[in-house]
């Protein structure tokens, strides 16, 4: 697994408070981490800080499963 | 208790009647401020008169762009912002059916946009703290309407409204979003009054007279306190009685 991968699983499990082995590339957010919108939110706000990407409302809107998320930084990293 | 020190705050309208007495209260709690208003100069004065460490952020409320920037600019002349009051308010009384285009606008763009635009930008940074006071400065006329302010009315209700919206969004993040409603508040504008009027106002009041900024002030500064942590979506009516809601 790569490092943006390692530290977006981190972030993650900091953030929803759910066990590590749950965070697997395919689980959704939502449906499979229990996450509200409003969690979301600050998972997106996490990953910026994390990162130093920025990352538009619109693009927010379209990651809802741990990969999506490190696929999207992955390519907007500078 | 209803200590503010450490905690920094965020003030519109700074240098207006009600808006400085609000400034006073909060800066006498120990909380460390920054002064918004459109008129710089009367900004700095008062900032001047109120001493200590609090910075003035001049900022014209009716430009959408401008508003964004004044919590970021709050943020990097304090350190954070705990508290947001949005105080300012602007009337352009005038009877439904005179009132113009620009008019309504006016008044919404500055009670209302201005107050969604500023708390939507300090949610972001409160979020994070996991807490947060937002508090506007409503009207009784909000509640009760009042002929001649359409406009007026409509901008104060639907910062009722708006405040309970971001209290249940953000409630589990420990921020609270509350209203204070003023009822009729000496002020430079009162004051000029004929007396005959005056006693009319306050025939209307069962406390007999009119409120004063401090009174806005000491109501602001419950709801900013830890103490008001599980107070979040209510109005506090500060109006001598004038309208039990």
């Amino acid at each position: 697994m790569s490092e943006t991968a390692d530290r977006v699983r981190k972030i993650v499990v900091e953030h929803l408070g759910v066990e590590a082995d749950k965070v697997t590339e395919d689980a959704s957010f939502i449906d499979d981490l229990g996450a509200d919108s409003l969690d979301i939110v600050e998972l997106v706000m996490a990953f910026e800080e994390e990162f130093g990407v920025e990352i538009p409302d619109d693009a927010a809107e379209k990651i809802t499963t741990v990969k999506d998320a490190i696929t999207y930084i992955d390519e907007h990293q500078g | 208790m209803f200590d503010l020190t450490g905690m920094t705050a965020l003030v519109t309208g700074a240098s207006g009647g009600i808006g400085s007495a609000i400034a006073r209260a909060l800066a006498e709690q120990g909380a460390r401020l920054a002064l918004s208003g459109s008129n710089a100069e009367k900004l700095e004065a008062f900032r001047a008169e109120l001493g200590g460490d609090h910075v003035a952020l001049p900022c014209n409320l009716a430009d959408g762009a401008a508003v964004d920037q004044l919590v970021p600019r709050a943020v990097e002349a304090l350190g954070k912002v705990d508290i947001l009051v949005n105080n300012a308010g602007v009337t352009r009384d005038n009877l439904a059916m005179r009132m113009k285009d620009d008019e309504w606008e006016q008044v919404i763009k500055v009670n209302l946009e201005a107050a969604f635009r500023l708390a939507r930008a300090a949610a972001r940074p409160m979020m994070k703290a996991r807490f947060g006071r937002i508090i506007s400065i409503t009207s009784v006329v909000g509640a009760t309407g009042n002929p001649g302010q359409a406009n007026y009315a409509a901008s104060k209700a639907g910062l009722v409204g708006m405040s309970k919206a971001l209290a249940q969004e953000l409630a589990s993040r420990g921020i609270t979003v509350n209203c204070v409603a003023p009822g009729f508040i000496r002020s430079a504008m009162t004051d000029v009054l004929p007396d005959a009027q005056k006693e009319a106002l306050t025939g209307r009041i069962p406390a007999g007279s009119l409120g004063e900024g401090a009174d806005i002030g000491a109501a602001v500064v419950y709801l900013a306190s830890k103490e008001a942590g599980y107070v979040t979506g209510q109005t506090l009516h500060v109006n001598g009685g004038m309208a039990m809601l």
